[in-house]
């Protein structure tokens, strides 16, 4: 195995994760906690839950957009280093949900950042959750991939 | 002198793989305590493999000369551990990057790498007179600060002991562990974010976790030449310390700054004097 590969096997295999709660219910937020309990571990995929949006590689929001947090989430978004993937748990944040048509509501994340993997559900299932995270640490790897052939077109 | 820069870069190339490999096995065994399953053996190598090669975000320069600095500290350390160098310099050039790491985290704006940082000064405050109280006490038994001279001395164990449980402690608050896990939030805890390393990122933050592992290296190593006389009972003696640390951090919480000065400082004092109390009278 050559350095490159393994610079994109880390990839996969190093994902951390940074849990942002948009204006959610708290019912997705306490599914994402079940996935760091010892009943599904996520840390076996090496996935950690980090704090620091700079530290981070997947953003995993639960809940809607509205007027008063589309700032916050853009914010914490841009504060990331490439490369980066957003998840988005619960019908909530993919569509705005059963809030969907509340007076103060944007409607789902996709409407202020770009979204790479939707996981759903009202709340979604931890294992949908992992599933997803999964799917998430392979969309960082292709794009790790992809930033090193911009970067050679670049040059 | 040929042996020598071969030892030496040996020891730099070595330190930092069995130092990934420690904390390695640090995750797995925490995970198993915790009743979890655990991430991969190799999982520290690809996080900082990954890190390496993240975006580099930065909030100023100085955070990039202080991040190799307490890097090009820990390699040097080691080194001339590795090459049987001065007990007392060695302490000095791990202490000096550290003030290094430390300034760059106090570089910048934001209030959570401040408190870090001061947090982190408090526990270098804690554990610096442990590691000079050790070298006093070694140089007591063996009459100098050189290694090669220490050596010469097969079981300096049984003249130190403790001075062996002083090393143990500085394991533990050097690798932030509980009760002494105050200036990073290690594990998931975030009420600082990150600490001291909130705003190290990608590249630099990878730089630094090298670094630790040197100097988990250096102080097992330090615990390793209390068996001088064969290194590999004296590396088992220090791999059992690191496990009995391990442990130890699964089953505290965390303690306040205030407890932990507080605790060290007497702690060391008291075992210091009756260490080298012992020592005269075992002569
Ligand atoms: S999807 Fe359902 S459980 Fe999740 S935040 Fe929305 S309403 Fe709550």
């Amino acid at each position: 195995m050559g350095l490159k590969e393994f610079v994109e096997k880390s990839f996969k295999k190093s994902p951390w994760v940074l849990h942002y709660n948009c204006s959610s219910c708290n019912g997705c937020d306490i599914e994402i906690l079940a996935c760091m309990t010892p009943l599904y571990d996520m840390e076996r995929f090496g996935m950690v839950n980090v704090g620091n949006p700079k530290h981070a590689d997947i953003l995993v929001v639960t809940g809607t957009v509205n007027h008063k947090n589309k700032e916050v989430l853009k914010n914490i978004y841009d504060q990331m280093p490439e490369p980066k993937v957003v998840v988005a748990v619960g019908v909530c944040a993919a569509t705005g949900g059963i809030f969907r048509e509340a007076y103060n509501v944007l409607g789902g994340i996709d409407k202020v950042i770009p979204v790479d993997v939707y996981v759903p559900g009202c709340p979604a299932k931890p294992e949908a959750i992992i599933d997803g995270l999964y799917k998430a640490a392979e969309i960082l790897k292709e794009k790790y991939e992809k930033m090193g052939k911009a970067e050679e077109v670049l040059k | 002198m040929i042996k020598e820069i071969g030892i030496f870069i040996v020891a730099v190339i070595l330190a930092p793989l069995i130092g990934g490999f420690l904390s390695g096995i640090d995750r797995k065994l925490t995970a198993f305590i915790q009743g979890r399953y655990g991430p991969p053996i190799w999982q520290p190598f690809y996080d900082v493999i990954k890190l390496l090669y993240k975006q580099r975000l930065l909030v100023n320069d100085f955070q990039v000369f202080s991040a190799y600095m307490y890097l090009l500290s820990a390699i040097l350390s080691v080194g001339l551990f590795a090459i049987k160098g001065d007990l007392l310099m060695i302490l000095f050039i791990m202490s000096l990057g550290l003030v290094f790491y430390i300034a760059g985290a106090l570089s910048t704006k934001s209030p959570y790498s401040q408190v870090g940082a001061q947090r982190e000064l408090m526990q270098m405050l804690a554990y610096e007179p442990m590691l000079i109280f050790f070298a006093i006490a070694v140089y007591n038994v063996t009459g100098s600060f050189n290694l090669a001279q220490i050596m010469t001395h097969g079981k300096l164990l049984l003249d130190l002991p403790l001075m062996f449980i002083l090393l143990g402690l500085v394991l533990t608050i050097k690798l932030k562990k509980s009760p002494f896990d105050l200036s990073a939030s290690e594990h998931a805890h975030q009420e600082l974010v990150r600490g001291i390393l909130t705003d190290y990122s990608g590249p630099y933050l990878a730089l630094i976790h090298i670094a630790d592992w040197y100097e988990l290296v250096l102080i097992l190593a330090m615990i390793a030449i209390l068996w001088s006389q064969n290194l590999v009972i004296g590396a088992l003696i220090a791999l059992a310390t690191f496990f009995v640390d391990i442990v130890i951090d699964n089953i505290t919480a965390r303690m306040t700054v205030k407890w932990m000065l507080a605790f060290s400082w007497s702690i060391s004092i008291l075992f210091t004097i009756v260490n080298i109390a012992y020592i005269y009278f075992r002569r």
